[in-house]
């Protein structure tokens, strides 16, 4: 298997867009051609990831269209659907075409334009990944899988309301330092817990979630230049390495496991990446963890083996997972604040990190960062992409 | 032959006494701290201004929001309009939302608008559930008459409260049918949406005088327009 390296990376703000789709996703492609520098080094492929333009935007075939939109004809293309974790999958393609050799240089782009319908579509659109006969027929969405998987996790674990608003709190924080963020709108533990008025301020969503707790419904576009060892060293990119990738499924109903509160997904997908960058939890110095709701990041972080299970909570009461901490996690604002345009989230993901590496994620930039690590989580945790990114030194 | 003043009774709506809406101060989400207070006739310029930008943006309805707001607070300016009111959240003095409504007679009112600037902090929430303390606890009438032009506006308050169908009164805002809020409605949604703390101190309030963001500040917060830019 050949190197793969990250040498270019774009994205635009996620939010609510002016721009159609396969605008929105050239926008960000050309951020990221911009920024790899190829010169005349030609595109090999292109591989989209996208949920549910077919169904929300009535447009199939966006790898086609993205490729003659930025004339990078006889590229390959493909699109890549696989929920919320489409992102990385996408990435993970174009990663498997390098390393096998089937071309030297990728672009690889998410995309979502969930604002086109409205909140209610949107949310179904989302809902449709659950198990339709145990769950999508009963009415299940995702917020309130969340909402269940919230509840048993702080019984048994001890995670208190305060825990949650904690990551929303530094999640809100850290998207004011990231112009590309969805909301740039600090939040007060006064304001959404503590006042007589956090009543009205964030009202319930799926208890024990209540609405500052749940990740924002967006649009936006990210991409990555994947290239081989050779063209990252003829082109003289900064060297960040795809390290190692995981991937693993679990049972598509959640009550199917025997331990709801155990991501095992996130678990095995992320002991198989680490396992393939030859590193540990511990090495990590930034990750990206895919918070669509507050309790997910507590719990992923655990599941990836930052902290021991049932530890996470008390680490956030320390201040480790800020900017600043041991440990931090999404200094992008997460899917909590950056947003979650579903299909573009696993590579916003990949974005954030390669500035991170790069020395380039100004304002928020987290100190020598040299590894990193990604949590792509799709379905509501029964399909998992892990990724671990590492800076190499020239 | 009738002087001026005497036509312009004969074009004036009589008034009835109405109360004052008692100022409150509101905790937002951000800690930011919104007053609420009603606005006096003498600052509808102001308030006109605000609203201004917003008259051609079709996302939303806010292009009809906007006109009808205009020409009722423009109304209410000029003693065209009967027993209106409007009331403003200001956080740090600058405009974050207004409503208004006016009072049909002693027992019924009617809704108008809310219109949100700063988004996100449930600032409409907090305005809309004002009016309606105004109607029910201040004025203590017995019904208030709401619809709403956006879907987002259904869903705030006819889902939200939830409120009634009064489905045979046409409303004033182009006759739609009417859906209503009760004195019940509202007492069992006031501890979950009604919030704020009296009185507010004199020197805040002092400095509660209406400023407004910039133009292109109130059309992008409103519209929420923040995609599309690499």
């Amino acid at each position: 298997m050949r190197s793969v390296y990250v040498i270019g990376a774009g994205m635009t703000r996620f939010g609510r867009s002016e721009w159609p789709l396969v605008d929105l996703a050239a926008a960000a492609s050309l951020a990221a051609l911009h920024h790899a520098n190829l010169g005349k080094v030609p595109v090999n492929a292109v591989v989209v990831a996208n949920m549910g333009a077919g169904r929300i935007n009535r447009q199939t075939a966006i790898a086609s269209a993205l490729v003659d939109r930025l004339s990078l004809w006889p590229a390959a293309a493909e699109a890549v659907e696989n929920g919320p974790a489409s992102g990385a999958s996408a990435v993970k393609v174009g990663y498997q075409a390098i390393a096998s050799g089937m071309a030297d240089v990728v672009l690889v782009t998410g995309v979502e334009m969930m604002r086109a319908v409205d909140g209610l579509e949107a949310t179904d659109f989302v809902a449709s990944l659950s198990q339709p006969e145990a769950e999508y027929i009963y009415g299940v969405t995702l917020p309130s899988l969340a909402g269940l998987f919230a509840r048993l996790y702080m019984d048994r674990y001890g995670v208190e309301r305060k825990h949650l608003a904690l990551v929303a709190i530094k999640n809100h924080d850290n998207a004011m330092k990231n112009p590309y963020a969805h909301i740039h709108q600090p939040i007060t533990m006064e304001g959404i817990l503590t006042s007589p008025e956090a009543v009205v301020n964030n009202p319930p969503v799926a208890e024990p979630l209540h609405m500052f707790d749940c990740c924002p419904v967006s649009d936006g576009a990210a991409a990555v230049v994947l290239a081989s060892e050779e063209v990252a060293a003829k082109l003289g990119a900064a060297r960040v390495a795809i390290a190692g990738i995981g991937q693993a499924t679990d049972t598509h109903a959640v009550h199917e496991r025997q331990d709801p509160t155990d991501l095992k997904a996130v678990r095995l997908a992320s002991a198989a990446a680490f396992d393939k960058a030859g590193l540990k939890p511990s090495d990590i110095d930034v990750a990206e963890l895919h918070d669509a709701f507050t309790i997910l990041e507590i719990a992923e972080s655990e599941a990836a083996g930052f902290f021991k299970v049932g530890q996470a909570h008390k680490a956030i009461e320390r201040g480790e997972t800020k900017l600043t901490g041991k440990l931090p996690i999404n200094p992008s604002g997460g899917l909590k604040a950056k947003g979650h345009p579903v299909g573009a989230t696993g590579v916003a993901q990949l974005v954030e990190l390669t500035w991170q590496l790069r020395g380039e994620a100004t304002g928020r930039q987290v100190a020598k960062a040299k590894a990193a690590y990604a949590c792509n989580f799709g379905g509501f945790g029964n399909n998992v992409v892990a990724t671990v990114l590492r800076k190499e030194e020239r | 032959m009738a002087s001026v003043m005497d036509l312009e009774a004969l074009l004036r709506p009589p008034a009835m006494e109405m109360p004052p809406y008692p100022p409150k101060a509101i905790t937002l989400a951000s800690g930011e701290e919104m007053i609420v207070r009603q606005a006096s006739r003498e600052e509808m310029p102001i308030l006109l201004t605000a609203i201004y930008p917003l008259l051609l943006v079709e996302r939303d309805y806010y292009d009809i929001v906007a006109a009808r707001l205009y020409s009722e607070l423009l109304a209410y300016k000029r003693y065209r309009v009967k027993d209106e009111y409007v009331l403003v959240g200001l956080i740090d003095g600058v405009l974050a939302g207004l409503v208004n409504g006016r009072l049909v007679d002693a027992k019924v009112g009617m809704s108008y608008h809310t219109l949100t600037i700063r988004r996100g902090l449930r600032v409409g929430s907090h305005l809309f559930a004002a009016k309606m303390e105004y109607h029910i606890e201040h004025c203590g009438q017995d019904e208030v008459l709401i619809v709403a032009e956006s879907p987002i506006g259904f869903r705030r308050w006819m889902i939200e409260y939830p409120l009634d169908k009064k489905y045979e009164v046409q409303h004033e805002l182009g006759g739609v049918p009417s859906w209503v809020l009760t004195r019940k409605t509202y007492f069992d949604a006031k501890p979950r949406l009604v919030s704020g703390r009296r009185p507010v101190p004199a020197e805040k309030l002092a400095a509660a005088v209406i400023r407004l963001p910039g133009e292109d500040a109130v059309r992008l917060q409103v519209t929420g327009e923040k995609g599309g830019k690499a």
